[in-house]
């Protein structure tokens, strides 16, 4: 087993450590500020150009079963294979496809998924024979996050964010050799949607960099309709094979309850808060952009913002993220104008996606890439997003859990951040007997540099690089509290944790969306 | 006033972030039989170790008649809480016996008699005839409250949407508090999903005088806030009340019109009510 404790070490811009370089890896460059790179205007990486492909006329690219299109896509070892995460929990494409991968004897698989979660865990055995080891992806949850944390593979994974996920395909960081694509419907040749078909799942944003830039390309189906299949979420000029199977998986776990308005009251009394930030901040006005999370408290702030805005009567520009039916009902209400959806939290969401001009489906790179003419999130003025953990610095950890092991997911969190105009963090000032607010995070995700308030149900801290706002928020009487005095009354009721015990071994790398490295993750030590 | 279970120490650790305006720690039904002694030790020190702010403590505690009252009493009356909530109070008698034991106990330990405060729950028919003689029994008695669910079982009537069935008892039970200047809460609302009954329920109440409501879940404490915070033009119009008021008097003019509505003392009264529910100064205007 591979050890790091040797290894060169870089400070970057937050202090953490970073390796200079990781056998198998390569050079890593230290996290130096939010938008330095971007200032330049251009990427300093050199981007990779897709693949040149041709095709007879009339040539067939249906496949019967997901074995025989595997098997002439001419899979090899050290292949990387990529997939998308649009059925989150209902997800059953990655597991059936590389479980044929390993019966063909395939070994050394760089596995790119959008996000990771709990229905993957069975690719566990797969890390411990060497099948796959690598792993690109902006989340893992489950089973499989505690196997990664305890050492299971020799190389680190790399968390990304969903933009930086675009950056690293373009610049041929992740070069993809077969990008296995599930659609609800698809046509014969490869023209596919998530919006319509018996497992509708909504948008297929994450996909389409995917689609242009794998050397093959394969569309997974349950629905092949007669040609042509519309709306063209996936071009068949990018396609190599289209595959019919019995069920692409569950569309129904998409949401797993994080589409409903919590009726949790700790939950709402934090959402409503977050919504008194936004009203004073000076960014809830007229044709203003908004983004929440799904579920728990950010979710909510939606309701009190959705409130607001029919008392004040404000008309709001655009709807981003991660859409949900509350964020569908907002615009179908006209409280704003459009929807841009990278990806559905709600199944039914797609017959809003497929019927209204104004729900428009946007790609990963649109959404959020750093390194383009201007994603969506560049013009997002209020983003809400969750923490797991927040320290005095405000940066922000969505990947590590207490125990400190990986069961998060950094997504768009990074990327929406650096975006706004005004980033609010709501989260309880404790869960369990563990303060989320801390010295330090066990993992930073989201530098503090890009948040801008955090809410919690005992106060509310402003980044102190924001005097403007504290001072708009303390003259609207919220309570406005140092972000150190509320470490220290959290910590009064919930004592200090037990600090988790790390190995030197890095079992994973936090890249930051231009492809610096913010944080690693270490392999965590049982007692 | 948000009511919390006793014996839940979760909703005892974070009560004070909900916004209530009181925090109401129950031993009385809210906790089964068979919790009472854990739900009073927890109560016990919650308080001692708990910082709830700015917001009022209030203990709901068992009647004397019960085995548990008095031992109520005597862990938390030392701790000397904002207020306790005396239950299912029928007559004049049995407050005389609560606060003869209550400054017995405040005795034993050297507290003063005048910094916890009782609140009186009227849950019986016997209870609502002689409310104003309660009412007036003791300055340590600030506010009368209605109890609503074992009111309506003592009479015997079904409870409905409305409420009708209480409808006299509240009014009488209002009447009582400001005959003795003193505050009048009004029962629970237990359905906690219907928002918009809350609301009119509510709206109701506050139209007949209850100076506040008790809710059993932290949902249900912004709508009334909602309800009972003045709104913009409210406050406009009050300040412009009492302004106008303080230029006439200073002329010697008691009675006087603004847009050709007559302001006379008790308008003057109200708007600065209105002034003082929205934290407005309204001595120096």
């Amino acid at each position: 087993m591979r050890t790091f404790n040797f290894l060169a070490m870089n400070k970057n811009k937050i202090g953490r450590e970073i390796p200079k370089n990781i056998e198998g890896i390569g050079e890593l460059e230290p996290y130096s500020g939010a938008w330095k790179k971007l200032k330049k205007g251009w990427m300093d990486e050199l981007t990779s150009p897709p693949p040149n492909k041709a095709k007879m006329p009339h040539a067939d690219k249906v496949c019967d079963t997901l074995e025989e299109a595997i098997e002439k896509s001419n899979p090899k070892d050290g292949m990387t294979v990529s997939f998308h995460h649009h059925m989150r929990n209902g997800e059953n494409i990655l597991v059936r496809s590389i479980d044929i991968l390993a019966k063909m004897g395939i070994k050394n698989i760089t596995l790119a998924s959008s996000s990771l979660n709990e229905s993957h865990n069975p690719i566990i055995k797969y890390l411990e024979d060497g099948t796959i080891t690598r792993i690109w992806t902006s989340g893992i949850r489950g089973k499989l996050g505690q196997a990664i944390s305890s050492g299971v593979m020799d190389l680190p994974i790399t968390i990304h964010s969903h933009g930086g996920r675009v950056r690293a395909i373009h610049t041929g960081k992740i070069s993809i050799d077969l990008a296995i694509i599930a659609a609800s419907a698809a046509d014969e040749e490869g023209n596919a949607t998530g919006s319509t078909g018996k497992s509708a799942f909504g948008s297929l944003g994450y996909a389409h960099i995917d689609s242009q830039y794998a050397k093959q390309v394969m569309v997974v189906t349950d629905d092949l309709v007669d040609y042509p299949c519309y709306p063209l979420s996936i071009k068949q000029i990018y396609v190599d094979f289209v595959v019919k199977v019995d069920s692409i998986g569950d569309s129904s776990k998409i949401a797993s309850g994080t589409t409903r308005i919590t009726k949790s009251p700790m939950d709402l009394r934090i959402a409503k808060l977050g919504a008194d930030v936004i009203e004073n901040s000076g960014f809830f006005n007229e044709g203003f952009s908004f983004q929440v999370g799904a579920g728990g408290a950010s979710l909510a702030v939606a309701k009190f913002i959705r409130e607001k805005m029919k008392r004040k009567n404000i008309k709001g520009s655009f709807l981003l993220g991660g859409v949900t039916s509350y964020g569908v009902d907002m615009l179908n209400e006209g409280l704003f104008k459009t929807i841009f959806d990278v990806q559905s939290f709600d199944a039914a969401v797609s017959t809003s996606l497929y019927n209204n001009k104004n729900h428009i489906e946007i790609s990963a790179g649109h959404y959020a890439s750093p390194f383009n003419c201007g994603c969506v999130t560049n013009k997002l003025d209020i983003v809400v997003l969750g923490a797991l953990e927040i320290d005095l610095d405000f940066n922000v950890n969505v990947i590590t859990g207490a125990n400190g092991e990986v069961r998060g997911a950094s997504g768009g969190h990074s990327d929406t951040a650096s975006g706004a105009q005004l980033t609010v963090v709501v989260c309880p000032s404790f869960r369990g007997r563990i303060s989320t607010i801390n010295k330090r995070v066990q993992t930073v995700v989201t530098p503090g540099e890009t948040v801008d308030v955090l809410v919690t149900e005992r106060g509310i801290c402003v980044n102190p690089m924001k005097p403007e706002l504290e001072e708009s928020l303390k003259k609207a009487g919220l309570n406005i509290k140092k972000i150190e005095d509320l470490q220290q009354e959290v910590e009064k009721i919930v004592g200090k944790a037990k600090e988790v015990k790390y190995s030197d071994k890095i079992v994973g790398l936090v890249e930051y969306r231009d492809g610096t490295i913010v944080d690693v993750i270490r392999q965590v030590i049982e007692e | 006033m948000l009511y919390i279970p006793g014996n839940n120490p979760a909703m005892l650790l974070h009560g004070s972030v909900y916004g209530a305006d009181s925090l109401l720690l129950d031993l009385e039904d809210a906790v089964a039989l068979n919790q009472k002694d854990a739900a009073r030790n927890l109560i016990k020190q919650m308080i001692k170790h708990v910082d709830y702010g700015k917001t009022e403590v209030c203990v709901r505690v068992n009647h004397l008649d019960t085995p548990f009252g008095m031992e109520d009493l005597k862990a938390i009356v030392p701790l000397q809480p904002d207020a306790i909530r005396y239950p299912k109070t029928e007559s004049v008698e049995e407050l005389q016996r609560l606060i003869t034991l209550v400054e017995q106990i405040e005795d034993e330990h050297g507290l003063p008699h005048d910094k916890m405060t009782i609140h009186i729950m009227i849950e019986t028919a016997l209870g609502v005839q002689n409310v104003f003689d309660i009412a007036k029994y003791s300055k340590r008695v600030d506010a009368i409250t209605i109890g609503g669910q074992d009111l309506t079982a003592d009479m015997n009537i079904k409870s409905s949407k409305n409420s009708s069935g209480i409808d006299l008892a509240r009014k009488m039970i209002v009447m009582a508090a400001k005959a003795n200047r003193i505050d009048a809460i009004d029962t629970v609302y237990v359905d906690i999903d219907d928002e918009e009954g809350l609301k009119q329920e509510t709206e109701f109440i506050r139209q007949i005088g209850f100076s506040g409501k008790a809710v059993i879940n932290p949902r249900q404490i912004d709508p009334i806030h909602e309800i009972y915070t003045p709104s913009d033009d409210e406050i406009r119009k009050a300040y412009r009340v009492v302004k106008e008021f303080n230029k006439n008097k200073a002329k010697g003019i008691g009675v006087f019109a603004i847009d050709g509505k007559m302001v006379d003392a008790p308008v003057v009264t109200r708007a600065r009510y209105v002034l003082e529910l929205s934290g407005v100064d309204h001595e120096n205007i």
